[in-house]
């Protein structure tokens, strides 16, 4: 029967070549930015360099304080990551990193763009940097202030030479020259809490690591011994939000999140969540208005062509076909034409994408078509072909055979 | 093997309330051959359609084989229709899509027949049509007595008890239409199947057992 259905599918697809080529088209671009999309997105969810034991860390970016008429938001201060985040006990490590730092370096003549990050010695246990060359810098060199510097393959290669060895040589960045202790692969651009052209010990910071104010630009990880001792880290830090004291006497309220990867991407600074709920929601209403257009455009075609089978219809019901096989058939038919438009939105995709990593709009990111988001545009196709056949099916099984034979 | 009691039909719109079939006592006896004739639009094919469980009446009880199947679910007619009923249309209704192989398998489609079987079955009755040459062709490159032919083997593949043809010769040429009519009168014949057919040809229905009459929805003869 499915033979008979393909046949049918296939033969009503070459009848009305422009109809079938605007269905076509509608789904294969569709698919086409949803799979980009996806892969966007599967870049940010799934691509857990240099964070690997991402799944048993807790991210902790911002802090925010209102009162009546006023409110403060920024990253965390040094001080505060000192005096309340590394007493924390229920997590194995800790973690801290300044946010970026824009620099410049002059490297025979040549102006090198260069961001940095401070970063504690911890960092590089719990991220798992791929090096290239050398190893991170010590607690020991931390400690002592150490000017040293571990960066990346793009800043060697620029700096250094392309491929030439950087270990133990000197980079000079403002008025300071840090010696190479590692190259890492870079970084892509949608780890954006993580990456960076040079990572340094903190201690080299001018920030105060004893200062009273609550706000800074430092965030901090907080890694778990195991998935389940999650909760209790953020617990404790609940707690410690719930007894600390205001910064100033202006404010009546403290907000600060210990946050899962996901959670704390998405929450871009907002920490009463909100932000959080609006991204996921504007992301809704956009796939949902993505698959939409393409979804009525199939309906629309769908049932324009009623009429032209009708008496394929009749002849089906008079012969023995249910309302219910024929939705089946019709079903199917949509899905056979979803498919071969996602073979071609899958096509185009990879187009797109090369398009969009040649032109390196995202630095370090090269978004791949992977498993996941194959699997994600053959549910995207099925989805599509379900939703688009259905009302149509159930009409064209509920016209009357009589009124079809005469059409 | 048909029964037809008081059966009306009323079409209905806004404005007004046509009666196409006016208390129709009718009975048609198993292996019997029946014409109907009649005028344009004295409701020939209504009757037919109401016969063949594609319409429904008004009025009346219908009962076929025993089995009254006026109160019959959508699942149960399409079940009733395709092992019982073969259908034949003046305009063939043949799918254009579809080879001739697989438009005559299509009743199969809907029981539980393996593809090997349905197209040993199709096969075989376009072997009594005399159109095993064709079973590749499409529909649209054969002639219409040919296409009458497949819409033949298509109604007698599932072996039905009851054919009911609409002006089954209506847009063939003499010569064509007697063919068709002659395969209908062997399957009458040899296999015993009840035909019930619509014809507006008065040498036609002389070939049948039986002619019945309507005038304006009503049985005359």
């Amino acid at each position: 029967m499915l033979k008979n259905y393909f046949k049918i599918a296939i033969a009503v697809l070459k009848r009305r070549k422009f109809f079938t080529f605007i269905s076509l088209f509608g789904i294969s671009f569709t698919l086409a930015t949803l799979l980009v999309l996806t892969s966007f997105l599967d870049k940010v969810i799934n691509d857990e360099y240099p964070d690997a034991k991402r799944s048993r860390s807790i991210y902790v970016t911002g802090i925010e304080e209102r009162g009546k008429g006023t409110r403060s938001s920024s990253a965390l201060s040094l001080g505060y990551v000192n005096k309340y985040i590394l007493h924390m006990k229920t997590p194995a490590a800790i973690a801290f990193h300044s946010m970026q730092i824009g620099t410049n370096a002059y490297h025979n003549g040549k102006k090198i763009s260069v961001n940095y990050k401070f970063v504690n010695s911890v960092f590089w246990d719990i991220m798992e940097f791929d090096f290239l060359q050398g190893k991170p810098f010590s607690a020991q060199q931390v400690n002592s202030l150490d000017k040293v510097a571990v960066i990346s393959q793009d800043l060697s290669d620029a700096y250094f030479g392309i491929g030439e060895p950087a270990v133990g040589k000197y980079l000079e960045v403002g008025n300071d020259k840090y010696r190479i202790s590692g190259v890492v692969k870079n970084v892509p651009a949608t780890a954006y809490m993580l990456n960076g052209d040079m990572y340094i010990p903190y201690t080299l910071s001018q920030d105060n690591p004893n200062e009273q104010t609550y706000f800074g630009s430092w965030n901090a990880v907080l890694l778990a011994r195991s998935k389940s001792d999650m909760p209790l880290i953020q617990k404790e830090y609940e707690d410690i939000i719930a007894r600390l004291p205001h910064s100033d006497k202006r404010f009546t309220k403290t907000l600060s999140n210990a946050d899962e990867y996901l959670d704390a991407y998405m929450r871009a600074g907002n920490q009463d969540g909100k932000s959080k709920t609006w991204i996921y929601t504007a992301l809704g209403i956009f796939v949902f208005l993505i698959v939409l257009l393409p979804v009525v455009n199939l309906v629309n075609i769908n049932i324009t062509r009623i009429m032209e089978r009708s008496s394929e219809i009749a002849v089906r019901k008079a012969f023995g076909a249910t309302a219910n096989t024929l939705v089946y058939q019709f079903i199917v038919e949509n899905i056979i034409l979803t498919l071969l438009g996602g073979l071609f939105g899958l096509l185009l995709a990879q187009f797109f994408l090369w398009i969009l990593n040649g032109a390196a709009l995202l630095t370090n990111v090269h978004l791949t078509l992977n498993l996941t988001v194959l699997f994600t545009g053959l549910l995207i196709c099925l989805i599509f072909g379900f939703l688009s056949g259905v009302y149509p099916a159930w009409r064209m099984s509920r016209f009357p055979i009589i009124k079809a034979l005469k059409a | 093997m048909i029964k037809l009691q008081n059966i009306e039909k009323v079409y209905r719109t806004d404005t007004i309330e046509t009666l196409a079939l006016n208390g129709i006592n009718l009975h048609v006896a198993k292996g019997e051959f029946l014409s109907i004739m009649g005028p344009s639009g004295c409701g020939k094919s209504t009757l037919l359609n109401i016969m063949g469980l594609l319409d429904e009446p008004s009025n009346g009880q219908l009962h076929i084989d025993g089995h009254t199947v006026t109160k019959l679910s959508d699942k149960e007619l399409a079940g009733f229709r395709n092992k019982r009923l073969g259908f034949i249309f003046q305009s063939y209704h043949l799918i254009n899509d579809l080879n001739v192989l697989d438009n005559v398998e299509l009743p199969l489609l809907y029981r539980k027949v393996n593809a090997k079987e349905r197209r040993r079955l199709a096969t075989a009755a376009l072997e009594k049509v005399g159109l095993s040459n064709r079973l590749r062709h499409f529909p649209t490159q054969l002639s219409g007595g040919q296409k009458q032919r497949v819409a033949i083997a298509r109604a007698i593949v599932g072996e039905p008890e009851i054919i009911l043809a609409d002006e089954p010769t209506g847009n063939l040429d003499s010569a064509m239409g007697n063919e068709v009519m002659d395969i209908l009168i062997q399957l009458n014949q040899q296999d015993k199947t009840t035909i019930v057919m619509v014809t507006h040809d008065e040498q036609m229905a002389r070939k049948t057992h039986r002619l019945v009459r309507l005038f304006d929805g009503a049985q005359v003869q």
